[in-house]
């Protein structure tokens, strides 16, 4: 299969949460006025920050079907005048021959960038970097209002065992990378925002080389951890009825009683899949951007995403348009990552009573463990007696 | 916890180790950015 389409199915699903936003339509003009040329009104519009109709002037690039013989005005230019050859260099019509071949050389205009820039040093920084310190003032009035979870009548004393040693590496290959890429992506995204006033450009400097090697180069044992876990677990994490009857009972956080769950319950199951498909997806932008101009995915994606809703998404991309979507995608994919982990990392560690020992040792305690997943421990003991016994 | 710090140094390892890879496999970011075939017609 073309990896190009095999990437743009992979996105498309997520990618179908900003379609309609991005499908608005710039209504048609009368510009008889001005034979066809901008009008004021497209100005105003243009000014306004609205969405204009560029068709009028990027489509407007010649004809050398009419071309006037050559002793006639513009005839040596096969029927292109000046002003036709700057629109087609202004909207990247033009299929020009450059000293160094690239990719992306051969696009001399491309003010798409304009609004990455904007968005990237705009929304996504207050919108991203809002979502995970409202993430983290919940938890903390979570803690505060509800309190650790503890263990019903205390622990037992005696421990089960949890994760094998090659589940909890697993784990932790891909939670100690995803923290250094978060760590990293965030100085890389905000640092200059954010950090270059408080510690000046000079020591921000080898901070940001540093932070990109690092983030670019341990992205491998991200995905290395994320097909681990995946491997190891999802046998696990297949969703049923029991889970209905968890998120029915809110998982127990605000009840006495705890509701049934085998290995994993309904609440890790939405982390276990929430990890996969966006660990998928920012692997797949993250690929995009560390291979540049190699793996464009998202004229494919929007092409599939026009097919089956009828929208208008550009689907001619210059090559770095491409990387200018996936960047902007990387990093809301891994904010959304960002905040679900947090929450994650709260409930396993200071949230609830003897959850780290599941990944910090591999023992939990018994009572712990049929307390939260009485299911799986009936499962172990079942299967611990039917060795005992044969 | 063994096992933890076990798993961070993999990934530290990995991270040391993937650019030797790439470029055993012919891929390099400094490759990536220049070119020999410069025309100065």
């Amino acid at each position: 299969m073309n990896k190009n389409l095999f990437g743009a199915a992979a996105l498309v699903l997520a990618t179908l949460l900003f379609s309609l936003a991005w499908a608005q339509e710039a209504p048609p003009a009368d510009r008889t006025a001005t034979g066809g040329a901008q009008t004021l009104e497209d100005i105003m519009r243009r000014q306004e920050q609205l969405k204009v109709d560029e068709s009028f002037r990027s489509e407007n690039l010649g004809n050398p079907a009419n071309a006037a013989p050559i002793t006639d005005q513009l005839g040596t230019r096969g029927g292109v005048s000046d002003a036709d050859a700057w629109r087609s260099i202004r909207y990247n019509k033009i299929d020009p021959t450059v000293q160094s071949p690239g990719p992306a050389n051969t696009v001399m205009i491309q003010d798409e960038g304009v609004a990455w820039y904007k968005l990237r040093e705009g929304p996504v920084i207050t919108y991203g970097g809002s979502a995970l310190l409202g993430i983290i003032v919940l938890l903390v009035i979570f803690y505060f209002v509800r309190g650790r979870i503890m263990i019903d009548g205390g622990p037992a004393g005696t421990t089960i065992e949890r994760f094998k040693a090659i589940e909890r590496f697993g784990h932790w290959l891909l939670a100690g990378s995803f923290i250094a890429l978060g760590l990293t992506g965030l100085i890389t995204l905000m640092g200059r925002s954010f950090l270059i006033p408080v510690i000046g450009a000079d020591a921000f400097a080898p901070l940001a080389a540093g932070s990109k090697w690092l983030h670019n180069n341990i992205a491998w044992a991200f995905m290395l951890g994320l097909v681990m876990t995946f491997v190891m677990w999802v046998a696990h994490n297949i969703p049923n009825k029991l889970d209905w009857q968890w998120i029915k009972a809110g998982g127990g956080i605000f009840t006495k009683g705890h509701p049934s769950a085998k290995k994993f319950n309904a609440g890790q199951k939405i982390i276990f899949w929430t990890v996969m498909i966006l660990g998928v997806s920012v692997s797949l932008s993250g690929l995009s951007l560390l291979f540049p101009f190699q793996m464009p995915m998202f004229a494919d994606t929007f092409g599939v995403i026009n097919s089956v809703l009828g929208t208008s998404l550009p689907t001619d991309l210059a090559p770095h348009e491409e990387m200018q979507y996936a960047n902007i995608w990387h990093s809301i994919v891994a904010f959304v990552m960002m905040v679900a982990i947090i929450a994650h990392i709260y409930i396993g560690s200071v949230g609830m009573e003897g959850a780290f020992d599941a990944m910090g040792n591999g023992q939990v305690d018994l009572e712990w463990a049929r307390q939260h997943h009485d299911l799986w421990v009936a499962e172990v003991e079942a299967k611990q007696d039917k060795g005992g016994s044969s | 916890m063994k096992v933890m710090i076990s798993a961070f140094v993999a990934a530290l390892v990995i991270a040391s180790l993937s650019p030797i890879v790439l470029n055993q496999f012919g891929w390099s970011s400094a490759e990536q950015a220049r070119s020999e075939s410069v025309r100065l017609d």
